[in-house]
């Protein structure tokens, strides 16, 4: 058998696209079927369900998706309850929700009904990432065959009325934030919002909102239908379920593959992607999580599991479990220069050392990758990271300064390796650098 | 009260304070650039980083955490001095290193906190950011390369000012302050941007390179600009005044003013008179003080009483008023007034031409009609106020007169006295069922014929909606003179059978004219014997026979009374120009001449006497509280006929002489004439 999960037990059972996405496929392969009878079990049967799944958040902070909804407030008051789907995938390396709303609308729909209904939401907003194009025909499309099966809409069989609105950003990195989601949701400019107050207290509109991961929405049919024990049966305790894995880089056969949770990662990759180019022996090192969590080396790759606590305690993360591979004839310090530049491009601005930092790690990086730096760089750099990381607004500071400090702390020879032969291969007397200026 | 521990000491806190001001009230100091306590919170700077316990191990935005019982505050670890060092070098590293050439130097927030939390040199190797300059009209001048995206510019003009004109646009290190499309900020309160910004990205462009803050003298005085006396502080280097900034008064100006007030001060040195002139043979020649007092003497010994007049202006101390009231009547005149604009007020009680409900009072309301007046022109810290209350809600507001953009949504009502004859169901509706409803009128409603009429008509609406109630008092005249509430407090208006403003300038009507610097009118058309006593050889000096040449009030002490009735005293911050002297000395000078000597020899003589006949000028700094009166019987009842409420200002910007002499006054006004000139380019 290829890697842990049956193809019983999948929930994405249309990932690749094979088969019809459209409403009466999805029907064949078991979305909505009785939805209508989960509903009527209770908002608080629903919650509990979710909770004891162990479903933890998708998008890669890995919050109780449970707990979240919980923090709702419990009745509606003078202001109506919100449910946003975060659409916004745009980290790079993870590419796991498009394949949702390609191949799998109706889950997502059909997630989003059933979390609103716990929340007591009428409507839902799903904001798309700007550059979905296909995505968004086919959400829109995916929609409105819900509206017309009166599944979903005002006087839908399922008795609760409920909207679904397709919003398409503009293709900014920081609208994934949720915050700043909701901002650019408003029409303002896309810039990530003081916590507190938290969106469940003061979001959408200034409204009670929970903003949720795709994923993290569209298997909660599924878990519903099949029971929390299921769910939380694969993966080890704390870090359960099945996720949707996609690895990208120098393997054989990239794939997007949904996998239950704490698979070994070398088997993840051995078993689904054809193992690493030229070899395990030729990996170099593995972002596990999408590019903004630090990347860890061959030596732990061994032996990480994918899920939240094993690469916690690697000091990386699972995040998005965006995996990118890169094997021996990576330039690493380069490979991290991009990263940093990808930061810098998509700061905000807003706040401080985001807005310096990011430029300035991008910029020292980028000199260090032709090795035009000094040593004592290296540990500047790393002190500039850790003044971005933790002082900023929004995790954009973090996921900027990871990287940089993963680089450092693993392949730390390599860029003073980089430097020395700089030097040892140029004349290197004092002032050489100001000849051109 | 809550309690919360700041640096281990228990502090008492009111809900709903943040932990900025938690530690602020335990004597920690906690350095920022974003946060300002009369702006929303922005929290982008990240200069106010403290630990907090319980909380994450992380620093936490203390301007934007809000306090809670039992919360520990750390200002002073070394996690928080390491953050606070770490924000700084950020801010530092595209910060030019120019400030022996930056206005803001030796007044930079950035310049001081640096003392405290910056290195002694730079880590940064790369190159520096350069930002190009923007236009933002003739009150700021930028350079924004020195910006530090705090964003309070953008907070103030949305928020504060009401315009939409300063934006932040692009993101990351690319992220510009900007007015968006290159245009002047459209706001009569743009100079306080000049004032918010932390560091030297906007200055104040009419004064840029004009001084260095450490070389100035400051003097805390009154403006006179408009009636709400905002309080000032005015900076001087040898004679001159370099710059007027606000001083923070809750009542009156919070801590802003309005760009008239701050920029206006290039025109005291322009347009001076700075000695005096007498008329020989149609033209003028410079004469001794002797000479031109003598001259003066003769005309008024000359003349019979009823044949002299005086008209005080716009920008008059009271005293000055006082001692020329004091003369005018000993000499037996009855026509003296002091309301060049017309307006139908001075009789009655002193509550009917007062601001009752204060201007801090009117955020109050939940009802206001603004009758014949455009706040934003004619007092644009009151619309600001106006503008606050509506952005708290809880206040409707109508408006008849000029339909101009007020900031703020209101009911327009009518043009003018037809819709106050007739005033719609629904007016008269959200005035009666409002608690405290107010009415504002202007002098643009109640001057020239018709004026008395529509002050009754006003007055009896006033008692119809309940405007004035146990503790409430919401008749409001909003004066656009500073001096004008002085003079109608001390009576200077017609006595019985005395000739007011317009029946003085006809011809043949008087002798012998004085104009106390009085330049709001035409007194071209009066054949009489004329005399300007005033600063600035403006309208009232064109044509005059003898010119004294007086004081600004900037160069002499005197009281003010603004629109709510509150007197205030300004200092004298530098000395008048050349031969001029101060005005109430012109006119103890000229008595002694005409046999009329006043009986005060010093100005504190003057003030006593003031003082003791009209008892409220004592009450300085006082606010007169909330007194009751019969609204119904003021003015004359009368046709309202058809009359549109203009504004009493056409042009801010041109209102007074001091104004028209500034040259900085002379561009907004240019700008507020033809504000898309730019849309040929």
């Amino acid at each position: 058998m290829v890697g842990i999960l049956e193809d019983k037990d999948r929930i994405f059972t249309n990932l690749y696209g094979f088969q019809d996405w459209t409403l009466d496929g999805a029907k064949t392969r078991g979305a909505w079927n009785a939805t209508k009878d989960m509903l009527d079990l209770g908002r608080d049967w629903i919650i509990n369900n979710v909770k004891a799944s162990g479903l933890r958040g998708r998008g890669g902070a890995g919050f109780s998706t449970g707990l979240k909804w919980s923090f709702m407030p419990k009745e509606v008051k003078d202001r109506p309850h919100y449910l946003v789907v975060n659409a916004d995938e745009s980290e790079p390396g993870t590419c796991k929700d498009r394949e949702i709303m390609r191949h799998d609308p109706q889950l997502l729909i059909e997630g989003c009904l059933i979390a609103s209904f716990a929340m007591q939401a009428h409507a839902c907003y799903i904001y798309l990432r700007g550059e979905y194009v296909l995505e968004r025909e086919r959400m829109e499309a995916a929609v409105k065959q819900a509206y017309e099966a009166k599944l979903i809409g005002k006087d839908n069989v399922h008795g609760w009325d409920f909207d679904v609105y397709i919003h398409h950003g503009a293709g900014a990195y920081i609208c994934g934030e949720e915050t700043a989601l909701l901002e650019s949701l408003e029409g303002k400019k896309g810039q990530p919002r003081l916590k507190p107050p938290f969106p469940a207290g003061a979001g959408l509109y200034g409204c009670p909102t929970t903003v949720n991961n795709v994923e993290s929405i569209a298997v909660v049919g599924t878990i519903l239908r099949r029971g929390a024990g299921w769910f939380a049966g694969f993966g080890r305790p704390n870090n359960t379920g099945t996720k949707l894995m996609a690895i990208s880089g120098h393997v054989n056969a990239p794939c997007v593959v949904e996998e239950a949770m704490s698979i070994p990662l070398r088997q993840l990759l051995e078993e689904h992607c054809g193992g690493v180019r030229g070899g395990w022996d030729n990996l170099k090192a593995i972002i596990p999580g999408g590019s903004s969590v630090p990347l860890i080396t061959r030596e732990m790759s061994e032996t990480a599991l994918m899920d939240f606590d094993s690469l916690r305690e690697m000091r990386s993360g699972l995040g998005t479990a965006a995996v990118i591979v890169m094997d021996n004839s990576t330039d690493l310090v380069k490979a991290i220069a991009r990263i940093s530049y990808f930061y810098k491009h998509e700061s905000c601005g807003q706040c401080t050392p985001c807005r310096e930092g990011t430029g300035w790690m991008w910029r020292v990086l980028e000199r260090m990758s032709v090795g035009e730096a000094d040593p004592s760089e290296i540990d500047l750099l790393l002190d500039v990271a850790g003044q971005v990381e933790g002082h900023t607004i929004c995790a954009l500071g973090d996921a900027a300064a990871w990287p940089v400090q993963g680089l450092i702390r693993h392949f730390r020879h390599e860029i003073e390796e980089r430097i020395a032969n700089y030097r040892s291969r140029r004349a290197n007397f004092a002032g050489h650098a100001i000849a051109a200026e | 009260m809550p309690v919360a521990k700041v640096n281990g000491v228990e502090v008492e806190f009111e809900p709903g304070m943040t932990v900025l001001q938690v530690a602020e009230r335990a004597g920690q100091e906690i350095p920022r650039f974003c946060y300002h306590e009369r702006l929303s919170i922005a929290g982008n700077c990240r200069m106010c980083l403290v630990e907090v316990k319980p909380g994450p191990p992380k620093p936490q935005a203390s301007c934007a955490l809000p306090a809670a019982e039992g919360q520990e505050i750390f200002t002073d670890t070394p996690m928080v001095k390491k953050a606070r060092e770490g924000v700084m070098e950020f801010l530092l590293i595209n910060h030019p290193l120019d400030c022996p050439i930056c206005d803001q130097g030796g007044e930079c927030d950035l310049q001081d906190q640096s003392m405290a939390y910056g290195r002694d040199g730079s880590r940064y190797a790369e190159n520096k950011r350069a930002v190009e300059e923007k236009n933002m009209g003739p009150t700021i001048k930028t350079f924004m390369t020195r910006c530090i995206q705090c964003t309070r510019c953008v907070r103030f003009i949305t928020e504060v000012a009401g315009v939409p004109d300063i934006g932040m646009i692009s993101r990351g290190e690319d992220a510009e302050i900007t007015t968006y499309l290159e245009k002047s900020v459209g706001s009569e309160l743009s100079g306080n941007v000049n004032d918010l910004c932390p560091v030297g990205a906007l200055t104040h462009r009419p004064w840029q390179y004009h001084y260095r803050p450490w070389e100035l003298k400051k003097t805390e005085t009154i403006d006179v600009m408009d009636a709400l006396g905002s309080n000032i502080r005015a900076d001087f280097r040898g004679s001159e005044v370099m710059r007027v900034l606000p001083l923070v008064n809750e009542g009156i100006n919070e801590e802003w003013l309005s760009d008239k007030s701050r920029y206006v001060v290039d025109g005291l040195t322009a347009r001076r008179l700075d000695r005096p002139w007498i008329r020989e043979n149609g033209k003028l020649r410079a004469a001794s003080w002797n000479e031109a007092l003598d001259a003066v003497a003769a005309k008024l010994k000359a003349a019979s009483a009823d044949r002299i007049g005086v008209i005080a202006g716009d920008l008059q101390d009271a005293e000055s008023m006082k001692a020329t009231l004091d003369l005018f009547r000993a000499l037996g005149s009855k026509n003296t007034d002091c309301r060049q604009d017309g307006a139908a007020l001075g009789y009655g009680p002193r509550e009917s031409w007062l601001f009752n409900s204060g201007l801090e009072g009117i955020e109050k309301a939940d009802a206001i009609l603004i009758v014949g007046v455009n706040p934003r022109i004619e007092a644009p810290l009151l619309n600001a106020r106006l503008r606050k209350s509506w952005i708290k809600g809880g206040v409707e507001i109508g408006v008849i007169g000029e339909q101009a953009d007020l900031t703020f949504d209101y009911a327009y009502l009518g043009a003018g006295s037809k819709t106050l004859a007739k005033l719609p169901k629904s007016a008269l509706d959200f005035l009666t069922k409002a608690e405290r409803p107010a009415i504002i009128v202007g002098s643009g409603a109640l001057n020239g014929e018709g004026g008395p009429a529509v002050l009754n008509a006003l007055g009896a609406l006033a008692k119809k909606v309940g405007v004035i109630s146990e503790g409430w008092n919401g008749f409001n005249v909003l004066h656009h003179a500073a001096a004008r509430v002085a003079g109608l407090d001390m009576g200077f208006v017609p006595t019985e059978g005395g000739l007011t403003v317009s029946d003085m300038l006809k011809p043949g009507a008087l002798d012998v004219l004085f104009l106390l610097g009085a330049d709001e009118v035409d007194p071209t058309g009066s054949n009489a014997f004329r005399v300007y006593m005033g600063s600035h050889g403006d309208r009232g000096a064109h044509g005059a026979d003898v010119i004294l040449p007086g004081a600004a009030y900037t160069e002499k002490s005197g009281l003010y009374v603004n629109t709510e009735g509150r007197v205030q005293m300004a200092e004298r911050v530098v000395f008048p120009k050349g031969e001029a002297k101060e005005d109430w000395a012109i006119i103890r000078a000229l008595s002694a001449r005409v046999d009329q000597t006043l009986p005060y020899d010093t100005l504190d003589q003057l003030r006593a006497k003031l003082m003791a006949d009209h008892p409220t000028f004592g009450r300085i700094d006082y606010l007169p509280a909330p007194a009751a009166f019969d609204p119904s019987k003021l003015g004359v009842k009368g046709d309202l006929g058809d009359r549109v409420f203009a504004s009493a200002i056409s042009d801010p910007y041109l209102s007074n002489p001091i104004a028209r002499a500034s040259a900085t006054m002379a561009e907004l006004s240019a700008l507020r004439i033809a504000p898309v000139a730019m849309a040929a380019e």
